[in-house]
């Protein structure tokens, strides 16, 4: 008989063994010792009126809605599908329904959610959650916003949807591990009482309920944010990606990030969602139309300030703009790859000059995301269209037509090459490769339509 | 079976331009307003994308934002003794369909009347004596001024971001602007937009011949401009698909760029589609309207209650809704007598192709709906003394062009083949080179052509269809002929090759196959009595003061001047009334 085999086998066999001890250690430990922090038990006092509106202030500031409201479902009730690299996993029910939302939830245990991503039966929530961000909101913050979801919020029965993800990656106890590892200590950022207080008010914005570096921070190998402050380093907002759009940097790099960028047209840009040269799209719409739109402008005012104190992650040369691209065209001179193209699908809106029309057309010439090196988020809208949002003075939502049915990869790389390299503009060249993945991908919810639309919500 | 729906304040039926100012100006007042459209929900993106809403065969020929004829049509004659037959292709006019109705495939010729407009009956009585008017012509005042209505113009325009010149600003005529329009407060809110060469080679001819050119005001917005509403609007690019399309440059105003940005975002204002309504419902008295039933897109029908209704659908539907639901008397032809139905009336158009040499380039496919045209109105209304001419009424005469679209915009010289290789060969050297000049004129109201409910043909739900007796009076040839004069004036001084005339002479009939105007009116006409008009002056039924009628079915006859811009301003004026009166005190706005 085959020995060797056999004697194999059975090393296979006790490695196994060991593995599944080693495993079911590992889990009982975090049954053991769950650790966190705070207090579940903690109880809140009877809220005032003023301290419901300021909760839902805050609830806005930190999007809460963007993630637990489905497309068309009822505010707060959950069911938003988000794509994970383990599965799909879907927002939960956050209104104070006693039996499918959180009615149940002391103040300590609601604390414990938001800021530690510890539920109320302890378990640990996935990171989708931005409670590293959230470590920072200071206790009178959490208190309102507890007031506020417990009684300013509708109860919806609505049960939680179960995740799409498949054993063994369906357990939770690892993130347990992740949590430990990863999630920083509860310290709420202090406002000084000297100082620029509005420097202050933006990072504790930006850093805490914002989550801004939930996006635009690039996370590591194992997906936590490679910073969670400026302190962490200059991987600080320095760009990301979510849900496959490319969240860009909000430093200050003078060609891809916000080094060319106004503190007021920042501010703008977050209150309405566009400004005279530029518009937000993808991933950023939801978060103007459901949180920035509604910011004092104090609040943007500040954050704004603070990202424009942040210094550059790399070295970039300032964009001029050249109007050779311009004068080619409007002579009639399409000769360079993609200038035909262009002409014939993009001109009449952003125009050959570039510039687009101030808060209706966003200006390509000079435009960041045009500047950054991963085009992903430029091919999505010009495969599936994009629609601006609504913002506070700006009800009209101008959408972009997909091309996806008109233009080839070919195309649509060379078109790309194009807008990234003419009017001054020094993108990298787009290859059909680059193209061809992101045409598959199932625009996310309706980009075409505005978020009024009646038929967006059926 | 019918389902009775919870009662609303408000119910507006037909949600195209008047029944989104209804709705945006009512809802301001915390009312429950709800809207019924009988059509789909379309806006600009993604329904007139570009390049796909570039589709002259889907949208120019075969009408993809039109109502389809085959579920509900109109029936025509030419007199009362003939029988009508049905209007089952579309030819002389275009009714819109789904939200935002003809307000999508409009061109956005945005004209004021001019102050005797509204006053008609009293200023031609006064300045050339009633026997100046033939016997059966009747025509009528709106019952209101043009100084009372002069606000609204106003306030219409600003929504709409019109690009015009003010020829008349507060009295002050003003060089390069219109100097027969009436006092306006404000200037337009924009700039007119670039003339088109054809366009400015006319009003060259017509300054030479003595004549006062202007650019067509114009709902194409000529730069971004953001309404008093808060919505904003695009810059016209004039890409030459404008009327019959719906406009992906969100430059023209229609209600999806002007007003629902902002209105269907309101908590209190709803929304239903695929909701036809059939009926206005009375309470015992007959005096009160207690809300309407339609049919949904179940087919079931549905009884929807509320307190006040608005009816803007469009103006033959309003008509046809008025004599289904039984309210105000019938027209009557033989006696003259009743309202509803009364005083239809239509719009009388001449042409002149105008074809140059090579020399001349006139790129035809650089086109706006209204935008980089140039008109005379030195012979419309009244802007001339009518004594020696024997009409009433004038055109006004304009230049430029909507496109170059080769199904529908192509113009050869005469005496070209109508098909084959003549053809294509004056079609291949014409296009670049040929312009048109036109007259839009008005057409009065007579004692014989109305409108009432037809006794033979039915709609899909087995309602009678719509009668329209209808065709041309003297007076309208008369003054289509003397204006077509003029404008052949201006054309000589363009110094053409050669033209072509298309002029309706007497004995030629109303010929529903060709497309004139989409401006129809009358039927539930505005006016200062019970006896003579549907409405009071504020739109509101004289019998049932819950009910108000909005659009062009309220015009006692037809304007020289394109409806809309006369349609908003009266809507806007009639909303202030229900605000500001009727919903403190609800009754009769006016006594009988």
């Amino acid at each position: 008989m085959n020995t060797q085999a056999t004697r194999r086998r059975g090393g296979l066999l006790r490695f196994l063994i060991g593995l599944v001890v080693l495993v079911v250690l590992a889990w009982l430990l975090t049954l053991v010792y769950r650790g966190g922090g705070g207090d579940p038990s903690a109880t809140a006092p009877a809220p005032s009126p003023d301290l419901i509106k300021q909760g839902e202030y805050l609830a806005q500031l930190g999007d809460c809605a963007a993630c637990h409201t489905a497309p068309g479902g009822k505010p707060f009730a959950g069911g938003l599908a988000i794509a994970s690299p383990v599965g799909t996993i879907y927002s939960t029910n956050i209104t104070p329904d006693p039996d499918t939302g959180i009615g149940h939830y002391t103040y300590g245990e609601f604390e414990r959610a938001v800021r530690r991503g510890i539920n109320a039966s302890g378990h640990t929530l996935y990171p989708a959650m931005p409670y590293p961000s959230f470590a920072k909101v200071s206790d009178q913050d959490i208190q309102a916003l507890y007031a506020y979801v417990m009684h300013g919020v509708t109860p919806v029965q609505q049960k939680n949807h179960a995740e799409g993800i498949v054993w063994p990656l369906s357990m939770r106890w690892p993130l347990t591990y992740w949590r430990w590892l990863f999630a920083p200590k509860v310290t709420p950022v202090q406002t000084p009482a000297t100082g620029d207080a509005a420097l202050a008010r933006g990072q504790y914005l930006v850093e805490g309920l914002g989550h801004c570096g939930a996006c635009h921070t690039p996370r590591a190998f194992t997906l936590q944010e490679k910073a969670l402050g400026p302190n962490d380093g200059s991987a600080y907002l320095s760009g990301g990606e979510s849900d496959n759009w490319v969240a860009p940097s909000l430093r200050g790099e003078l060609a891809s990030g916000l080094g060319n960028v106004a503190e007021e047209e920042l501010a703008a840009l977050l209150r309405a969602g566009r400004t005279d040269r530029s518009a937000v799209f993808g991933g950023m719409t939801d978060v103007v139309e459901h949180s920035t739109q509604y910011m004092s402008d104090e609040d943007l005012a500040a954050i704004a300030h603070f990202l424009k104190s942040l210094p550059p992650a790399r070295e970039e040369t300032a964009l001029t703009y050249d109007a050779a691209t311009y004068t080619a065209l409007k002579g009639g001179d399409v000769a360079k790859t993609g200038a035909q193209l262009y002409v014939d699908n993009c001109a009449t809106c952003h125009r050959t000059d570039g510039h687009g029309y101030n808060q209706v057309y966003p200006a390509l010439a000079g435009n960041p995301v045009l500047n950054g090196d991963n085009p992903a988020s430029v091919i999505r809208l010009v495969l599936h269209g994009g629609t601006m949002p609504t913002g506070r003075g700006a009800p009209t939502q101008f959408s972009m037509p997909a091309f996806r049915d008109r233009l080839s990869d070919e195309q649509i790389a060379e078109l790309l090459t194009f807008v990234r390299s003419s009017w001054g503009n020094k993108g990298s060249t787009v290859s059909a490769q680059q193209v061809n993945p992101l045409r598959e991908l199932p625009p996310a919810g309706q980009p075409t339509m505005t978020s009024y639309d009646p038929r967006a919500q059926q | 079976m019918t389902t009775t729906k919870k009662p609303v304040d408000v119910v507006i039926v037909g949600f195209g331009w008047t029944g989104a100012i209804m709705a945006m100006e009512l809802s301001q007042t915390g009312l429950n307003i709800l809207a019924l459209e009988r059509g789909a929900y379309q806006d600009t993106s993604p329904d007139w994308s570009y390049p796909n809403i570039a589709d002259e065969l889907a949208y120019g020929i075969r009408g993809k934002l039109f109502q389809p004829l085959a579920r509900e049509t109109v029936t025509v004659r030419h007199a009362i003794n003939d029988t009508a037959v049905p209007y089952r292709q579309y030819g002389s006019f275009l009714f819109g369909n789904n939200v935002g109705g003809a307000g999508t495939h409009w061109n956005g010729q945005h004209y004021r009347p001019s102050p005797e407009d509204l006053e008609f009956h009293t200023h031609i009585s006064k300045r050339y004596g009633e026997q100046f008017m033939p016997q059966d012509m009747q025509i009528q005042d709106y019952g209101v001024a043009y100084d009372e209505l002069e606000p609204f113009l106003e306030q219409f325009e600003y929504t709409c971001g019109t690009s015009g010149r003010a020829g008349n600003l507060s009295g002050e005529i003003r060089q390069g602007g219109n100097p027969f329009e009436g006092p306006r407060k404000k200037d337009y809110p924009n700039p007119p937009l670039s003339d088109t060469y054809g366009a400015q080679l006319f009003a060259d001819a017509a300054r030479a011949v003595g004549y006062h050119p202007f650019p067509q005001p114009s709902s194409n917005a000529s730069r971004p401009y953001t309404n008093p509403y808060g919505a904003r609007l695009g810059p016209c690019n004039f890409c030459g698909y404008c009327e019959r399309f719906g406009c992906f440059m969100y430059a023209k105003a229609s209600p999806q760029t002007t007003i629902l940005p902002v209105l269907m975002r309101k908590s209190n204002f709803a929304l239903r589609t695929n909701s036809h309504v059939i009926k206005i419902n009375l309470d015992s008295s007959g005096k009160r309207a207690t809300g309407v039933t339609y049919i949904d897109a179940q087919g079931q029908q549905i009884e929807q209650p509320a307190d006040l209704v608005i009816v803007s659908a469009f103006q033959m539907h309003n008509v046809r809704l008025m004599l289904l639901s039984g309210i105000g008397k019938p027209y009557d032809p033989a006696t003259g007598k009743g309202v509803i139905g009364k005083n239809y009336a239509y719009q009388m158009m001449s042409s002149i192709g105008v074809f140059f040499d090579q020399d001349v380039t006139i790129n035809p496919f650089i086109g706006a709906g209204a935008g980089g045209f140039q008109i005379v109105d030195d012979f419309n209304s009244d802007h001339f003394d009518h004594t020696t001419h024997g009409f009433v009424g004038g055109a006004y005469i304009y230049a430029g062009q909507t496109g170059g679209r080769p199904l529908q915009q192509l113009i050869v010289p005469p005496g070209t083949p109508s098909w084959g290789a003549g053809w294509k060969k004056a079609a291949k050297e014409s296009y670049l080179h040929a312009t048109s000049v036109s007259t839009h004129g008005s057409v009065m109201a007579y004692r014989d052509r109305y409108l009432d409910l037809d006794p033979t043909y039915k709609d899909a739900f087995g309602l009678p269809l719509l009668r329209i007796t209808f065709d041309w009076h003297d007076n309208e040839y008369k003054m289509s002929q003397f204006v077509t004069e003029r404008a052949q004036e201006i054309v000589k001084q363009m110094k053409p090759k050669a033209t072509s005339v298309t002029l309706r002479k007497p004995g030629d009939h109303y010929d529903i196959r060709q497309y004139q105007t989409t401006h129809t009116t009358g039927g539930v006409i505005q006016g200062t009595s019970p006896e003579t008009s549907a409405l009071n002056r504020f739109q509101q039924n004289w019998d049932v003061h819950n009910v108000f009628v909005t659009g062009a079915s309220a015009f006692p006859q037809n304007l020289g001047y394109n409806p809309t811009g006369t349609i908003g301003g009266l809507t806007y004026w009639s909303v202030k009334a229900i605000r500001d009166t009727y919903l403190k005190h609800p009754g009769p706005l006016v006594q009988a």
